[in-house]
């Protein structure tokens, strides 16, 4: 069995000169053209820059040389990846219009490889939310059902790929902004070890939370773009100092021998539609030769409080630095204080607002013991709760979300309900552990649904060969009515 | 670990006032009861005994990352500078501070 790669054939037909990469540009450029008013996908479609790099990868090809490993591949990026010149938003008002000065270090590496970049995605505002309405350019909806919610927040990523808009995507994953999204639109979307892929030019959120990863349509095409974007990076200090990863080379090893946990917990919250396919799942690792079990992993069940108090903690440091100086909205005010006041107040929308008080609230003195500090406790123990399990396990298993997509505005006006929706995407970010969602099949509803393996540190190959073996045994993917031949 | 009383409408208009951010009288209604919900689910957490558990700020360990002192390319500073909402003399231009006259 070799997975299918779609992006990885397009980049090989580019680099034989079969395809013209701005041919490819066109193409999804027409698409989106055509199909994104109904999904709001994109804040920015950059279809000039989109032509000029293509044609820039065409001449590489005709003059003999190697345009690299994404030759002419449309790829989408997260509005919150910091591109020269572009204007980057986060989706928020505060940064309307705001071009950086300088690259992302993954938007660096995408060049270097070829890849064509399409244009920025709708988000959740500065990533804080999980269905992308949290947008100050409105919400992003689900090419599978434009009444139900993409996820979030890397929800215009996701929308994206599965709209047939890019063949791949970047997100950031902090509390399961990429896994979610791809799993309610019925794509592949991997969070990586936190350190794996630079953070350099990806607006902070949640420091020791997030991490940028891939969204693909296959998972070849998924540990492609993590192969490209991943290794060490001296402008992020949090970058871990190791070779390159080379997951590409492992994903059709197979699961013999393999032995994978169906984690009882993340069970326990989810619909019974969403835990038939992740024991189906299950049963089809089983049947390529893996053992399979339930294990019980009770430390996770704690997760959800405590990244919602580490995250907006850190959120409210992070944040602090809107103040109308430097950068982005300034609202004038009679002295500074105030001008930072009015510029915060406008700038930020209800949901940023809501978790820079949480996490000023929870870090000020006389609570920081009872809540921060008390998580992060809490996080010691779901990192030994997560040892223990992988003492006796390779890879662990559940469901990505309890439910697949949900219908826009159903959980708007209750932060806490909203924040359920990923509960169990959450521990591996606490323990800075990698995880992908695949798609396996629809719910009741027809909408799809996506099972996730959980691996240790830096197993990222073998978290990816499992995926690969499901997602081969996966049933039809629901395919977007837009979708165009990738 | 005791779990802490439940948050009231006044710590809200003061942690608003700390992190700079001006609310309407509905926004601080509204905000204490969601604030409040999302703490009352974490009493979960705030009131586990925890004892003598190390805290993890940070998953994975990487310290004191050092570079030799030696001069590298920085950011342009017209560049910078043409993002800034007010700029004067190539510095950032703020309103008076600590009440001082413009």
């Amino acid at each position: 069995m070799t997975s299918p790669r779609p992006a990885y054939n397009l980049a090989n037909a580019v680099r034989s000169g079969a395809r013209s990469a701005l041919d490819v540009a066109e193409e999804h450029l027409s698409a989106i053209e055509a199909g994104d008013g109904g999904i709001h996908a994109f804040n920015l479609v950059t279809a000039d820059l989109a032509r000029q790099q293509a044609m820039a990868v065409d001449r590489t090809v005709a003059d003999g040389g190697n345009p690299g490993l994404l030759a002419g591949v449309p790829v989408a990026l997260k509005d919150n990846l910091c591109t020269r010149g572009v204007p980057t938003t986060c989706s928020s008002r505060m940064l309307a219009g705001w071009c950086p000065p300088y690259d992302a270090t993954v938007v660096t590496r995408l060049r270097e490889a070829g890849a064509v970049v399409l244009g920025k995605t709708n988000m959740d505002e500065f990533a804080m939310g999980s269905s992308t309405e949290t947008s100050a350019t409105g919400p992003t909806r689900n090419p599978h059902d434009t009444s139900r919610v993409p996820g979030g927040s890397s929800g215009g990523s996701a929308a994206a790929v599965a709209a047939g808009f890019a063949p791949l995507a970047l997100g950031s994953d902090t509390g399961g902004s990429i896994r979610q999204p791809a799993a309610l639109c019925g794509v592949v979307g991997m969070k990586p070890t936190y350190g794996t892929v630079s953070r350099y030019g990806l607006v902070a959120f949640a420091s020791s939370l997030d991490q940028i990863g891939p969204f693909a349509r296959t998972v070849g095409d998924a540990a492609l773009l993590f192969d490209v974007i991943g290794g060490h990076d001296p402008c992020d200090s949090t970058s871990l100092n190791r070779p390159t990863p080379r997951v590409l080379s492992v994903l059709d090893d197979g699961v013999a021998g393999l032995t994978i946990g169906v984690v009882t917990e993340f069970l326990d919250g989810a619909a019974p539609d969403v835990v038939a396919r992740v024991r189906a799942a299950a049963d089809a690792l089983a049947a390529a030769g893996a053992r399979v079990e339930e294990v019980s992993v009770p430390e996770v069940r704690f997760g959800l409080s405590a990244y919602y108090l580490i995250a907006p903690g850190e959120a409210s440091s992070n944040l602090a630095r809107y103040d109308g100086v430097r950068y982005g909205l300034r609202v004038d005010a009679e002295d500074t204080a105030a001008m930072n006041a009015a510029t915060r107040s406008t700038g930020f929308g209800a949901e940023v607002k809501r978790r820079i008080m949480l996490g000023t609230y929870v870090l000020s003195a006389g609570y920081m013991d009872a809540y921060y500090n008390q998580a992060l406790r809490v996080r010691t123990r779901i990192i030994e709760g997560f040892a223990t399990a992988y003492d006796r396990y390779d890879v662990l298993l559940g469901p990505t979300a309890p439910t697949t997509a949900f219908a826009l505005g159903e959980k708007t006006g209750d932060p806490l309900a909203m924040y359920l929706s990923d509960v169990c995407t959450i521990p591996s970010n606490l323990a800075g552990h990698p995880a992908i969602s695949v798609p396996f099949g629809a719910g009741d509803d027809g909408l799809p649904v996506g099972v996730q393996l959980l691996g240790p540190a830096l197993s990222e190959g073998t978290i990816m060969k499992t995926a690969a073996v499901v997602e081969d045994a996966a049933p039809g993917l629901p395919v977007s009515a837009l979708g165009v031949a990738v | 670990m005791t779990t802490p009383k439940r948050l009231t409408r006044a710590e809200v208009a003061h942690v608003a006032g700390l992190a700079r951010l001006e609310l309407t009288e509905d926004e601080l209604d509204l905000f204490t009861e969601q604030l409040a919900t999302v703490l009352d689910h974490a009493a979960d957490v705030a009131s586990l005994d925890l004892e003598g558990v190390p805290l993890t700020a940070h998953a994975m360990s990487v310290t004191n990352v050092l570079r030799p002192d030696e001069p590298r390319p920085v950011l342009d500073r017209d560049e910078v500078l043409s993002q800034a909402p007010a700029v004067e003399d190539h510095r950032f231009r703020v309103p008076s501070i600590l009440g001082e006259a413009p």
